[in-house]
């Protein structure tokens, strides 16, 4: 790691404006910034701590919407959305370990998007709206690609708005050594019965909507609605710990295991 | 003796409380005043011509105080194999130099080719980027696979080696013959092509030595991470830089895992000598947890071909192997004699097969060097042998409990002789095979196998039964079969004034639990407290001699000649408490602490001997030194055989693959067990590695030869939940014969004989669920199995 400047603002308007200096980069919660530094991968100048603004943090609801700032941690989703959107904590309980959890923020892996993140899932899997300091962008326009988002430069997630679901689960497949997900599915059905089904680990475009299974679902929520249903393998991640061919499968079987066990 | 101290007690470890308070002292923690920091220069091509080394770049940056490259080194000796091997036509093996830094060309990413020394650690590392930013290299088409490796003379790893071959070895040569018309008159021929899978140690402690000079007495000091400080100061003095080995102490104080990676010396432990003698300054170097993934010796990676000749019955007729095994870019220590004499040898296993043929192709790439890891050769040996029974089973449709029962080597036949050279001298295998059956509840599997099925789950049983050759090794034949070292060890008992002792030990303790199992044999003989008895080892200067710890041979070997000295600390003091007792030697009995003239009650205890001894004010000095302290080497007459039954319950996920290990038992004959707390945890830790590369463990190089599971984030560790409570039992006890303590050794069994076991299970899982399928390569990754079924 190299030396860098530490800072540490009180509100969204301080930090755009220590990011707007050369070399500044934004830091949540660290999980993916800091080892890639470590690695000497990356080499800001500046740091500037999402961590301190009291507006980016917390989880409320508001009618059929949960509210959560993007600099809450995973472990506090986990806790508080519990009641009211089980697949959403669920998810947040699942990654990582408890220091990760402890540490990762929802804003965090959603701006990142990596393409074996799990929140990015849910995002898209619910409908989400990802709030920024400048604008209000639905899910299916945020995330466009691995590694990539609909952020401009300078542009900060200050929350996620989801629409709280009838019933909701998220079921991964763990990569054995990483245990980021190997393929991940996040499945809701909303009130009005549509579902949406989205899908983390296994795409070579990142985080994706399977909408032959939703359509499906939406006329039969139940797994086997899925039977009939195949998952094209064009596009999937081929590596040392899974197939394409295998990513496709698992698509399809974490989907049902979602469906089977959502609440 | 009070059981809770002496031999075959439960003692708990006198090491935990350090290393469990934090007051460990592993080489990190060890700072010397003045010390300046190496961090080395590493390729990231895995095979390229060196153009030019930055040097430069790195001169008049903030710290920084040399720069080495490989032209600094290129007139010291070259880091040697342990273990000549000649080929089949007779011809010496190839060994090529490996330098301390790269010169002329790197052959495997990782590879060093500078160090910077600084100020600093942050100075250094900076100085080394700059220095890798302007060196410059002319790539050149990496060697990966060791097939095309040998087929292709237009690519080499070292440009002499015309067909990337170190040696062609056939094991027995004078059989081959034999076995061959064996196996073709035979009616059931069984054939399995395997890879055993490459695996990187990850001891929990990376790499780290420091390297001191003092100018005023030319003496050298190394610190460092070593299984065996002995033979790293053979290796760094007498064959690398020239330092005679007065002159150098070597000492590996509180180590933090080994697994092998540690055995052998490696470059940046002469590294850090010569720049502490070019700077007068201690110079430290910790290794980075990627540069241990990189640089470290990694374990395996064999490709066999293995066939077994047998009657209908499943009678054996014949073993033949053909195996390619990958040295890396480099020969190190024990390179050579891993994949041949300690796997070739032990491929009868336990059974009496009366053909035996082995050939072993040993191949550079570019790719970290392979060395001994846990088990070293004899996991690849009963692998193959235990994975090609299980076929055969399934083939012939016979049971393989039953297999094994009529071929295993009976009681009677000991000591036995078998067609791959070793003497067993003592082995009961069936006895092993009927508790681990009984322990794990053989009788009720089925009715588990049918809970599974009603869950969804493919439910197995897989079996393993293997033996080991350890305690290394007798002298004698090491050094006709190659090896350049003598494997006895040595100890020095010293009994102290006031009757505390203190014991010299060649063997090093890096989580084995010597300090507490070698204090409870010398508690045991002279009957006195654990606590009265300190076990010194990891320092050249400290300890008489030492050829470390590998190859489960601590205690069959070092602890041997720990007790070999004891007694003659014991016999002196019969001859002094005869003196002092007015009785003659005869007449002297040692008991629980007491020296005594038999049938009377006059005694001293040991105590007072030793106090007389160093006070001989009543002594016979005109016959006898005074003083108690004891010497001894000893030299194994033969290898011990351990040997066992394990058996593991797997449930396989039909629609994911994915592979839960239910139960594991192991049933072992270690001989004579001193603490059988320690000798649990050993097996227990031995499964979880055979479990870890039977499911999980993989060193992966690209075909441009890049680590593609260089970090944690690609090579799968086991963890808690991976592996499920290990049954082990060590009641079925043979004695060693010719070993005065009657031990065998426990270390590596863990990891020797679990693989198969676990490979057998998720086999009988998938055949017993409808698939057919005769073999899936470690590890059996939730993705392999999956495919292997949907084939």
């Amino acid at each position: 790691m190299q030396n860098f400047d530490f800072v540490k603002p009180s509100s969204v308007a301080e930090a755009v404006a220590a990011l707007a200096k050369s070399g500044a980069q934004a830091l949540s919660g660290g999980q993916t910034l800091t080892p890639t530094m470590k690695q000497r991968l990356a080499t800001p100048d500046v740091l500037v701590s999402l961590t301190g603004i009291a507006e980016l943090k917390g989880v409320k609801q508001n009618g059929g919407v949960l509210w959560v700032g993007a600099a809450t941690p995973h472990v506090q989703v986990a806790k508080e959305a519990a009641a009211v959107f089980a697949g959403l904590a669920g998810l947040a309980g699942g990654i990582g370990d408890p220091a990760v959890r402890n540490r990762g923020t929802i804003g965090g892996s959603i701006a990142n998007n990596d393409p074996a993140a799990c929140y990015p899932s849910a995002v898209l899997g619910s409908g989400a709206t990802v709030i920024t300091n400048k604008r209000r962008i639905a899910a299916d326009d945020y995330f466009t690609g691995m590694f990539s988002t609909a952020l401009a430069e300078g542009e900060i997630v200050t929350a996620v708005e989801f629409p709280i679901p009838k019933r909701s689960a998220y079921a991964k497949f763990n990569q054995p050594a990483s245990r980021f997900a190997l393929t991940g599915v996040f499945v809701s059905q909303a009130t009005d019965g549509s579902v949406r089904v989205a899908v983390t680990g296994a795409s070579n475009n990142g985080v994706f909507r399977w909408k032959a299974a939703e359509a499906a679902l939406t006329a039969n929520f139940s797994a086997s609605a899925l039977v009939g249903l195949t998952v094209d393998a064009t596009d999937m991640i081929g590596d040392l710990h899974g197939t394409a061919a295998y990513r496709a499968n698992l698509v399809k079987v974490m989907t049902g295991r979602a469906v089977t066990s959502s609440r | 003796m009070a059981k809770d101290f002496g031999i075959g007690a439960e003692a708990k470890r006198t090491e935990d409380i350090r290393y469990l308070t934090g007051a460990g002292n592993y080489t990190h923690d060890v700072n010397v005043h003045g010390q300046a920091y190496a961090v080395f220069v590493r390729s990231n091509m895995a095979h390229a011509r060196i153009k030019s080394v930055g040097a430069a770049a790195a001169e008049g940056m903030p710290g920084v105080l040399a720069v080495f490259t490989g032209e600094d080194f290129k007139d010291v000796g070259g880091n040697p194999a342990g273990w000549f091997i000649g080929s089949r036509d007779g011809s010496p093996m190839k060994e090529p130099k490996r330098p301390v830094l790269a010169h002329g060309k790197v052959r495997h990413v990782g590879d060093a080719y500078a160090a910077v020394i600084a100020q600093t650690y942050m100075e250094a590392k900076d100085a080394a980027q700059a220095v890798a930013d302007a060196s410059e290299f002319e790539e050149l088409p990496a060697i990966i696979d060791m097939a095309q490796a040998l087929a292709d003379s237009s690519n080499r790893v070292h440009d002499e080696i015309a067909d990337n071959q170190c040696f062609d070895w056939g094991w027995i040569e004078d059989n081959r013959a034999k076995v061959d018309a064996a196996i073709k008159a035979a009616p059931h021929v069984t054939t399995l092509e395997l890879v055993n899978n490459r695996l990187i140690p990850n001891a929990m402690e990376p790499r780290a030595s420091i390297g001191e000079f003092n100018p005023g007495t030319g003496d050298y000091k190394l610190t460092t991470t070593s299984q065996n400080p002995h033979l790293t100061r053979l290796l760094v003095a007498a064959f690398v830089l020239g330092i005679p080995e007065n002159k150098l102490q070597v000492v590996a104080p509180d180590v933090g895992g080994g697994f092998g990676s540690k055995i052998y010396h490696y470059g940046e432990e002469a590294l850090v000598l010569a720049a502490a003698k070019k700077l007068k300054k201690p110079v430290k170097w910790v290794a980075e947890r990627s540069e241990s993934f990189l640089s470290d010796a990694h374990g395996r990676d064999h490709v066999t071909k293995i066939e077994l000749a047998c009657e209908k019955d499943g009678t054996f007729i014949a073993f033949r192997t053909e195996t390619m095994a990958n040295v890396g870019a480099y020969l190190s220590n024990f390179s050579t004699v891993t994949p041949t004499f300690l796997h070739g040898t032990l491929m009868a296993g336990p059974y009496k097969v009366p053909n035996v043929y082995v050939n072993v192709k040993t191949v550079f790439t570019n790719t970290a060097p392979v060395d001994a890891y846990r088990g070293a050769g004899r996991p690849e040996a009963t692998y193959s042998l235990e994975r090609v029974v299980d076929q055969m089973c399934r083939e012939l449709g016979l049971d393989p409990f039953e297999v094994r029962r009529k071929n295993f080597i009976t009681t009677d036949m000991f000591p036995y002789t078998t067609p791959a050279g070793l003497a067993y001298d003592v082995g009961n295998y069936h006895a092993t095979l009927d508790k681990a059956m009984e322990l794990a509840d053989v009788a009720g599997f089925e009715a588990r196998r049918k809970a599974a099925a009603a869950k969804g789950k493919l439910r197995g049983l897989g079996l393993s039964t293997w033996i080991e050759a350890c305690g290394i090794a007798p002298s004698n034949l090491v050094g006709i079969l190659g090896a350049r070292v003598g494997l006895y060890d040595a100890a020095t008992v010293r009994v102290n004034p006031t009757g505390n002792v203190s014991v010299m030990v060649g063997a090093h303790s890096h989580g084995q639990s010597h300090e507490t199992v070698f204090a409870q044999i010398i508690s045991d003989m002279f009957g006195i407290p654990m606590s009265s008895v300190d076990i010194v080892h990891g320092d050249t200067a400290k300890i008489p001699f030492g050829m470390g710890s590998y190859g489960s041979r601590s205690l069959a070997v070092c602890g041997q000649a720990m007790a070999n000295a004891a007694d003659k600390v014991i016999a002196k003091g019969k001859k002094i408490a005869a003196h002092m007792l007015e009785a003659t030697e005869a007449e002297i009995v040692f008991s629980d602490g007491v020296f005594a003239v038999s049938g009377t009650n006059r005694s001293k205890t040991f105590g007072e001997i030793a106090f007389s001894a160093y006070v001989p004010h009543n002594y016979p000095l005109a016959t006898l030194e005074p003083g108690l302290e004891e010497t001894a080497f000893y030299d194994p007459a033969n290898f011990t055989y351990p040997a066992g039954t394990y058996l593991c319950e797997v449930e396989v996920d039909a629609e994911t693959g994915k592979v839960d290990v239910c139960n594991f038992t192991c049933a072992d004959d270690f001989g004579n067990v001193i603490n059988p707390m320690v000798v649990r945890g050993q097996v227990h830790g031995g499964v979880v590695q055979g479990i870890g590369q039977a499911l999980l463990e993989h060193g992966v190089y690209d075909e441009n030869g890049q680590l593609l599971s260089g970090s944690y984030m690609d090579y799968t560790m086991p963890r808690a939940d991976d592996v499920p409570f290990v049954t082990v039992d060590h009641s079925c006890i043979t004695p060693c014969s010719h070993n005065k303590l009657g031990v065998k050794g426990c270390g590596e069994a863990g990891a020797i004989g679990s693989p198969p076991a676990v490979v057998n299970a998720v086999l009988d899982a998938l055949n017993r669920g409808g698939h057919k399928i005769a073999h899936i390569d470690m590890p059996l990754t939730p993705s392999r199995v999956w495919s292997a079924m949907n084939a």
